[in-house]
Formats: structure tokens, sequence, C-alpha cells
């Protein structure tokens, strides 16, 4: 239990009330290169339009690598890998995982296709189709990640939900820039440089916003053990990468370090975000005191026949 | 009690909506109910361990617990008995609620969770992959995953599907010595209910309560409801719980304007030319 938790606070032996995720370390992985591949689509896009060929080459090839590995943690996570196809049955709006499970198949179609078209160099109008729909999909795939971890009964994801698809999406964006910064020339990177610092400061502000909206109780989980530290680590990297991004990211060896921090910060950004959410998880009291303070209709006493009963509420033990 | 969701597909197939009404002031922590539910529907044994807190010694609902007998210890006086002991238990034996929005089912990605045309929430075993994302949407704790064995999938309690399809009432109501445990058409079981709380409360109870048996909760009431002597919290149980989809529409805004945010984020970065 955290040091937070009034001492006074009701629970069964301290036993957490909802249960801890079960998902492992594939899932912030996949968080982090789903969100790189959605963001990289969107720049390759944003490159075939200005026609800077070189930049397109780059954030292709780096979404080309996390749509390839991006499976690989999604599968690997099943408790029943070889039915992993079962997620193709249904389309449901009600589950974040179903959309983006359609979201993910696009993305990954289209990419692979014009990574294919650009590798054999053939096709250039199947290509360039295939990117502007990567690319139009990418916003989806790069934040629908938040909306899933939001769409839960964990404290600190669900109070979190206004804030977490926008932390997504900037997270995604800073690594998207960094890694493309680092893949091309200085003279053709600057959009690729100017979305890692626009992510970058975006991300430092939307996590400070949704930890001081947590508030003391459930925002506590960002300053206690895993998810303490992995916060910690990826402001420290998210503000380092940004800074040199900004000031050396025309040099090589700047925009190498620059670009190589954003990702970093990036991906301990969703490990903070993953680790906060098991240990609300298991403190019961994370789950409790927010409900009650926010009361319903979950208790009630109904009147005796005589009808002289008094309500739950009043009633001290 | 309204019908769960989902259950009007059924059409004229659809059967009034079954439940239980768990009344805790009667439970005398016999463990009959889990034995029965262990055997009944072959859930693998998970452990022989000694929680060392309480006669409880099964700790949590979970994929190979799907009747659990809480044991509270409290330095009470006895609500009967007024005066004459300094000390009471509280034993209720928990289950899956079966709730009218049901947080598993609204998630689950590939359908294996499905409403019963008897009202109830069951896993469909050979569908299930073993995601969990159910796991993080029931505001109850009362799914997990079956590491035991390999099997991978995620279970819970199926009020006894089987059973209900040849008219029998499941197997931990069945075995129930002292009726703790009813079984029945939830409207029944509603009105049954209140009469309990009622004549418990004008007997001097006055802290007799009932738990998710109004359709105006945050999960819509559910199918298996209690009569509880204390804070739901007490128990492990959540004070107020609310279905994870109630904001649904919040989140996919959220995302729609992080996708949006993004967009414009990636249009600045060419403002300043292509290169």
């Amino acid at each position: 239990m955290s040091a937070t938790s009034p001492t006074d606070a009701l629970s069964y032996y301290g036993q957490p009330i909802v249960k801890e995720p079960v998902w492992k370390v594939e899932i912030p992985l996949y968080f982090f290169t789903g969100g790189l591949t959605g963001a990289s689509d969107l720049l390759a896009l944003g490159a075939q339009l200005s026609g800077n060929q070189r930049l397109r080459t780059s954030a292709l090839a780096v979404a080309t690598f996390g749509t390839a590995v991006s499976p690989y943690f999604l599968v690997k996570d099943l408790g029943r890998p070889l039915r992993f196809l079962n997620m193709l049955r249904v389309v449901k709006v009600t589950s974040p995982m179903s959309v983006g499970t359609w979201i993910f198949s696009a993305e990954s179609a289209t990419t692979s296709i014009a990574a294919a078209c650009r590798l054999f160099d053939v096709l250039p109008r199947v290509r360039a189709t295939a990117q502007v729909l990567a690319g139009l999909i990418g916003p989806a795939q790069a934040t629908y990640t938040g909306a899933l971890v939001a769409q839960s009964v964990v404290p600190a994801w669900h109070e979190a939900r206004r804030e977490l698809p926008v932390l997504f999406a900037s997270s995604a964006a800073a690594s998207a820039g960094g890694a493309a910064a680092i893949l091309t020339p200085a003279e053709h990177a600057g959009p690729a440089r100017r979305l890692g610092i626009i992510g970058g400061v975006a991300e430092l502000a939307t996590s400070k916003l949704m930890k001081k909206r947590l508030g003391k109780l459930v925002g506590s989980v960002y300053h206690e053990g895993e998810a303490g530290k992995y916060s910690r680590l990826a402001t420290a990297s998210t503000v380092a990468g940004t800074a040199l991004m900004a000031f050396a990211g025309k040099r090589r060896v700047g925009a190498v370090a620059a670009g190589a921090l954003l990702l970093t910060g990036s991906l301990c950004e969703r490990f903070a975000v993953y680790h906060a959410g098991k240990q609300s998880a298991r403190d019961p009291h994370h789950t409790s005191i927010p409900q009650k303070e926010r009361g319903g209709r979950a208790v009630t006493q109904p009147r005796s026949r005589t009808g002289n009963s008094s309500s739950p509420s009043a009633s001290t033990r | 009690m309204k019908l769960g969701d989902g259950v009007e597909t059924y059409g004229a197939e659809a059967q009034p909506r079954l439940g239980f009404f768990t009344d805790t002031s009667i439970c005398i922590g016999c463990k009959a109910c889990e034995v029965a539910c262990k055997e009944w529907n072959l859930v693998p044994e998970d452990g022989l361990v000694w929680t060392g807190h309480s006669y409880d010694n099964s700790g949590e609902l979970s994929a190979n617990t799907w009747r659990h007998v809480a044991f509270v210890e409290q330095q009470a006086p006895d609500p009967i008995k007024q005066g004459k002991q300094d000390f009471r238990w509280l034993m209720e034996s928990d289950v899956c609620k079966h709730c009218t929005h049901a947080g598993c089912l609204d998630v689950c990605p590939t359908g294996a969770i499905f409403r019963t045309e008897f009202g109830t929430v069951v896993i469909q075993d050979d569908v299930c992959n073993g995601c969990g994302y159910c796991v993080t949407a029931c505001p109850f704790g009362v799914i997990t995953k079956r590491e035991l064995g390999g099997d991978g999938g995620m279970h819970k309690c199926t009020l006894c599907y089987d059973r209900l399809q040849d008219g029998m009432e499941p197997a931990c109501a069945k075995a129930c010595p002292t009726d703790s445990i009813q079984f029945g058409p939830l409207d029944e079981l509603v009105e049954r209910a209140r009469e309990r709380c009622g004549d418990l409360v004008e007997a001097g109870v006055s802290e007799a309560r009932l738990y998710l048996a109004d359709e105006n909760d945050g999960i819509g009431g559910a199918g298996a409801f209690f009569l509880l002597l204390d804070e739901p919290e007490v128990y492990g149980l959540p004070p107020q719980p609310v279905v994870p989809t109630k904001n649904l529409g919040t989140i996919w805004g959220a995302a729609a304007a992080a996708a949006g945010a993004l967009a414009i984020g990636v249009a600045t970065a060419f403002l300043g030319g292509g290169k």
C-alpha cells in the first residue's frame, strides 16, 4: 500500500479490489513500437507531400521496422498465441483493443506495401497511395493504445483517461522525430527535428498535467517503485533530447544523441504508465477512496415494513 | 431489475433473468459452495496454501476460484446478541456479479465473452485467446488468466450455464446448507432481499444493507447481489463500482483529439519548409 493511503481506510486484509493487469513487458514495448510506426507513417506522408524523398525513405524505414516487430510483441503476450487471429472475428467499438486490432492491421498492410514498393523500386503510384493511407491511419495507430489502457478499471489509467491518448500521441511524435533525425542527413532532417522537439515538449507538458490531475493519492504511483523510476528516466531523457535536438540537432553527433535520448524517453514513458497501472491496481485504496468520494447507488437499504430504517451511510461501526 | 445488455438479441428465446442473492447474514463459512463449484466445473486445484490472516485460504476470486468465502474478524458488538460479545465474524461467499453492463463483455476483442439467454455472462473457452483485456475491465477483480497447466485462457463463474440449460440450479446454491446463496429469477430475488433486509433492520441489525441491488448503480445492477453487514470494502468489494465503458465517449473523444493534435504537430513540423 502506498504511503499516501490513509491508515483508517477499510480493506480486506490489504488485498487489492481490482486485479493487476496480466500484461507483461511486451505490451509497453508494443505501445512504443506501435506509436513509433503511426507517427513515422504520418511523417513519411508529410515528406512525400513536401517532396523530401530522403526523409520519406527514412521515416518509412522506421515505420516498417515498427510494423515488423509489433506483431511479435502482441502475439507473444497472448495466453494462447496460436489464437491471435480470433481478434479478427468481431468489430466492437466498446473495445479499444478490437478497434485497435483493425487499425493496426490496416497500418501494417499499407506500410508493408509502401515499403515493398520502395525496396523493389516498383509501382510508384501504389506506393504513393499506400503511403497516403498509412499516413492517414497513423494518428489513430499512435493514439488508440492510450484509449486502450484508459478504458479499464485500473485507477492510474482510468482516472487519466483525458490525458493518456495525448501523452501517447506526443510520445510517439517525439520518438518518430528522433528516429528519423538519426537516419536522415541534417540538410533533409528539418521536419524530423522539429517533430522531435514538438513531441518532446508536448510529452513533458502532458505527463506533468496527467500526474497533477491524478491527485495526491493515485498520482503517488508515479513517485514510487518502478513507475517512479521510469517516470524520472523518461522526464530526464526527454528534457535532454528535446534541448539537444533544438541546439545541436543540425550536427550529426548532436542529431544521433538527441534522437537516441528522445527514443529512450518515449520508451520509458510507456513503461512508467504500464507500471503505474500495475501499482495502482495493487492498492485497494486507489480503487475504494475515489469511488467513495464520488458516491452512487451501489449500497442501498430498503425501508422495513414498519418504515423506521436509517441509511447505511448514517450508520457507524 | 433491468435485463442484461445484449439479451434482447435472443428475441423469443430469451429467458427470465436468473441470478444469485447471497445473504451474508446467514453464511456460516463452511465453504461447501467453493467445493461444489470446483467439483462441478472441474476447476483445477491452485495451490494448498495458508494465507495466515484468517480461515480464508483460497484468498480471492480468480481463474481457479469461482466462489470465494471471505472471513472478516471484527472487534464489534454482536449484531444479534447486543452487548454479549465483543467480537464478530463476517463471512461472505463472493462470486462473479454477472453485471447488467458488463465491462469484461464490452472490451473482449474476440467475442469470447457473451450474454446468455438467462442474462448471465459467460466466457467461451474455445474462443478466448488469453489477451487479458477483461482482467483490466472488471470492477470486482473476478477474472484472471489460468497460467496453471499452460491453459492460458481467462476463466470465471459461468453461473453453471450447463446446469441452467437443464433446468437445474447452480452447484454452489445447491450445496449451500443455510440458503445464504439463493438462486432464482432476479426480480423475485430482489423482492425477497428487500424484505429480508427490512426485517433485519427492524430486528435491530441496523448495519444490514443491500449491495448491487439497485439498477441505477454504476453497473446497472448485478445478476449476483448481496446483503452485507458492513461497508463493501471490508469484504474486498468496491464501494461504488462503475463499468469503465461508461466513459467510452470521453475516451474516444480524447483519442480523436490526440490524433488531431498529432496531425497538427506533424503539419507544423513541415511549416518551416520540407527540408
